[in-house]
């Protein structure tokens, strides 16, 4: 069981009892915390190295949101909605509880939708960030994106 | 306030060499900057805050929430920009401009750049002119920026540079991989391969260390002080001279004018938003193309109703910069060294001469890349997203290579910088509003020089190339130059030869605004010589307590 799911099944031992659970999240809810890592996961795909999941790229997204990218929290709200509006619509569920196969359909449509596609771009672009950028910012855990590359990083002097 | 001798606005690349030289001449400076000052310690390594990919904010500034901006599309809809975002035309803005975290090329334009338009002649549709100076007038003057400024490199290999009574003072950093690589590929070819000069320490000098060659280079602050801009040379000395004081965080709103006509100071707003006034003998403009016309046209009067030196509708006109073009390869074997600042190796085969094309680009191979960075380079069939995107950055980063340069642009009258009838800054002043679009030509130029790009990676064995073109619309950005043309004629420029306003004697432009074209060069060298020129002139006619 990863950290993720970890988290997410322990909300749903908490909601159980009467405790109010805490989010991991800052900005987003679980549920659309789910949906995101779920596109994430096609975004950049794990492989025989780690993908968006692993590397932590919601959890850049997320921090973003409720820091210098606060003005698109608006955005992800309601695209993240309509990716799952979708979903459901195509396949009778939310988008992370769909097969891979049926999940890549519907981003397939997302980027055909005119609507939907510059929600999708703003998605690649901050899931590009989040897993070759800078491991300060909540993505590229554990330098996962650069080792992939092959780009070492030595620890930096100064103040890195 | 006690009133001075001179006040420059803005401490980058030209006016910080104006507040040394002036200072050093005995006259009493204010320089009033912007931004903050940073030091070696404000250097972070960030891949997705500096200047350069600035997804995460601004470096060295401005701010996103306190300078915003207008720039209208081509269909002519506005659309107000952020500081950190597409369409801003962003210069930092601190305490040396972009020299603080520039690439750092250090070009001498070349003689023909100067008689652009006694070389190629008129071009349709644009306002492509001589300089009133030549080269020989900046010859000097560049000489004393190297060696003050400082500059490492070895150009003895270029049969086309214009003629130089000094060598540089530095020798170049010893070649990364992608020199030797390129360097014999450009030989076969027939091209002439040369070091790149740099305003970037190979060795000790100015009492600063070498490069430690780190692959945050371009777009950062240098850690150990090496890259050489305004704020580790000239304006420590000037502040040194006793005569010299320096105001961060101190935003111009407008140039004061008497009921005479001439200059008397700046307002401006300091570090905690107060206004002040600042009574100067002369005023010295220096905040580049955009914010210098911008401050020209907000000093509006009685006297001067459309702004200072506006009289006909010259000020932020023939705004430009450079589009780079050129192109990317991929090398059959592993060629990434992890050597900053990565380029290493140019040809300026391309910057004159040119069958059917007014002009060129000089080319090069590019800084080096950080992961981040190669994701908005990829060919254009890669799927964007996916394994197919995945693999093939893991298959490629460490094997890409790129060569492009900065296309010299025909300038356009129409491309320009005004004020804002509506959107205001922060501190109420009215903000700049860019429009305008690249002359066809320049685009021609441009694919042009791609297409020799790409031959000289071909030449040196890459197997698969594509090439990176120039769109449309108005350039600008670090390497914006033009607003505030430099001219013998009143009526067809702003300043003349000394970079002095036509109609204000004692009100002097000195950065890249006065440059008539802007070459197919990184302009910072030109600007720095050229500040150098001007305030030889402020100096000798400096008559005691006034300017004559």
């Amino acid at each position: 069981m990863d950290r993720r799911k970890f988290i997410v099944a322990g909300l749903g031992g908490a909601a159980a009892g009467c405790a109010r659970p805490r989010s991991p999240w800052r900005f987003l809810s679980v549920t659309e915390a789910r949906t995101l890592e779920a596109v994430c996961a096609h975004i950049i795909p794990a492989d025989k190295d780690p993908g968006a999941v692993e590397a932590g790229v919601a959890v850049f997204i997320d921090r973003q949101l409720s820091g210098f990218y606060k003005p698109l929290q608006e955005t992800y709200r309601q695209g993240i909605a309509a990716i799952d509006r979708l979903s459901v619509s195509c396949g009778g569920h939310a988008f992370a509880d769909l097969p891979a196969r049926l999940q890549l359909e519907v981003l397939q449509r997302i980027e055909r939708d005119p609507q939907l596609k510059p929600f999708f771009d703003l998605l690649v672009a901050h899931s590009m960030q989040g897993f070759y950028g800078d491991p300060r910012h909540g993505g590229n855990r554990e330098r996962v994106g650069w080792k992939m590359l092959g780009v070492a990083s030595p620890p930096v002097r100064g103040r890195a | 306030m006690r009133r001075v001798n001179a006040v420059v606005v803005g401490a980058g690349a030209g006016g910080g060499i104006v507040a040394k030289e002036l200072a050093e001449a005995g006259l009493s400076v204010v320089l009033l900057e912007r931004g903050k000052w940073y030091t070696a310690f404000d250097c972070r390594k960030d891949d997705l805050r500096n200047q350069r990919t600035s997804v995460l904010g601004n470096a060295f500034g401005p701010d996103d929430e306190r300078n915003p901006r207008v720039a209208v599309d081509l269909k002519g809809r506005a659309h107000l920009v952020r500081a950190s975002g597409p369409g801003y035309s962003n210069n930092a803005a601190c305490v040396g401009g972009g020299t603080l975290s520039y690439g750092a090329m250090a070009w001498r334009y070349m003689e023909k750049d100067f008689r652009m338009r006694s070389t190629y002649g008129q071009v349709a549709g644009s306002t492509l002119e001589d300089w009133p100076i030549s080269y020989d007038d900046l010859e000097p003057y560049y000489e004393k920026a190297e060696w003050e400024i400082g500059v490492s490199g070895d150009d003895s290999g270029n049969p086309f540079r214009a003629p130089r009574r000094k060598p540089l003072p530095m020798p170049p950093l010893p070649p990364n991989r992608e020199f030797e690589i390129l360097h014999p590929a450009a030989k076969r070819l027939g091209l002439h391969p040369f070091h790149i000069p740099m305003l970037r320490n190979s060795v000790p000098y100015n009492g600063r260390g070498p490069c430690m060659r780190c692959r945050w280079c371009v777009g950062f602050a240098c850690e150990v002080n090496a890259k050489c801009g305004t704020q580790n040379t000239v304006i420590p000395k000037a502040l040194a001279t006793g005569n010299c004081e320096l105001r961060t965080e101190s935003m111009a709103r407008q140039i004061l004018t008497d009921e005479r006509g001439r200059a008397t100071g700046v307002e401006y707003f300091d570090a905690r938003d107060r206004l002040q006034r600042q009574d100067a003998d002369l005023v010295v403009v220096s905040s580049a193309a955009v914010e210098s016309a911008r401050l020209l046209l907000n000093s509006k009067s009685a006297l001067f109703p459309n702004g200072l030196g506006n009289r006909y509708d010259w000020v932020g006109r023939n705004f430009q910069g450079h589009s780079y073009t050129g192109a990317f390869g991929i090398m059959p074997y592993d060629i990434y060294d992890d050597l900053g600042p990565g380029a290493a190796i140019a040809v300026c085969d391309y910057n004159h001469g040119n069958p059917g094309l007014a002009g060129g680009a000089m080319l090069a191979n590019e800084f080096i890349r950080l992961p981040y960075q190669f994701v908005g380079m990829l060919p254009p069939d890669v799927p964007k997203w996916g394994l197919a995107h995945k693999d093939f950055m893991r298959s490629f980063y460490r094997r890409a290579i790129a060569v492009q340069g900065p296309t010299q642009e025909m300038p356009m009258f129409s491309a320009r910088v005004e004020v804002d009838p509506a959107v205001r800054d922060h501190w109420g002043i009215p903000v700049a509003r860019l429009s305008g679009d690249k002359h066809p030509h320049t685009i021609e130029i441009g694919a042009f020089a791609a297409a020799r790009a790409e031959e000289w990676l071909k030449e040196a064995g890459a197997v698969r190339t594509w090439k990176k073109l120039a769109g449309p619309g108005f350039t600008g950005g670090q390497h914006q130059a033009g607003t505030c043309r430099m001219g013998d004629d009143p009526k067809t420029s702003v300043v003349n030869r000394y970079c002095q306003v036509h109609e204000i004697d004692n009100l002097f432009v000195i950065d890249g605004s006065v440059h008539v074209t802007n070459g197919g060069f990184n302009p910072v060298l030109t600007i720095m010589a050229n500040a150098y020129r001007a305030s030889d002139y402020l100096v000798k006619g400096w008559k005691g307590t006034r300017y004559r």
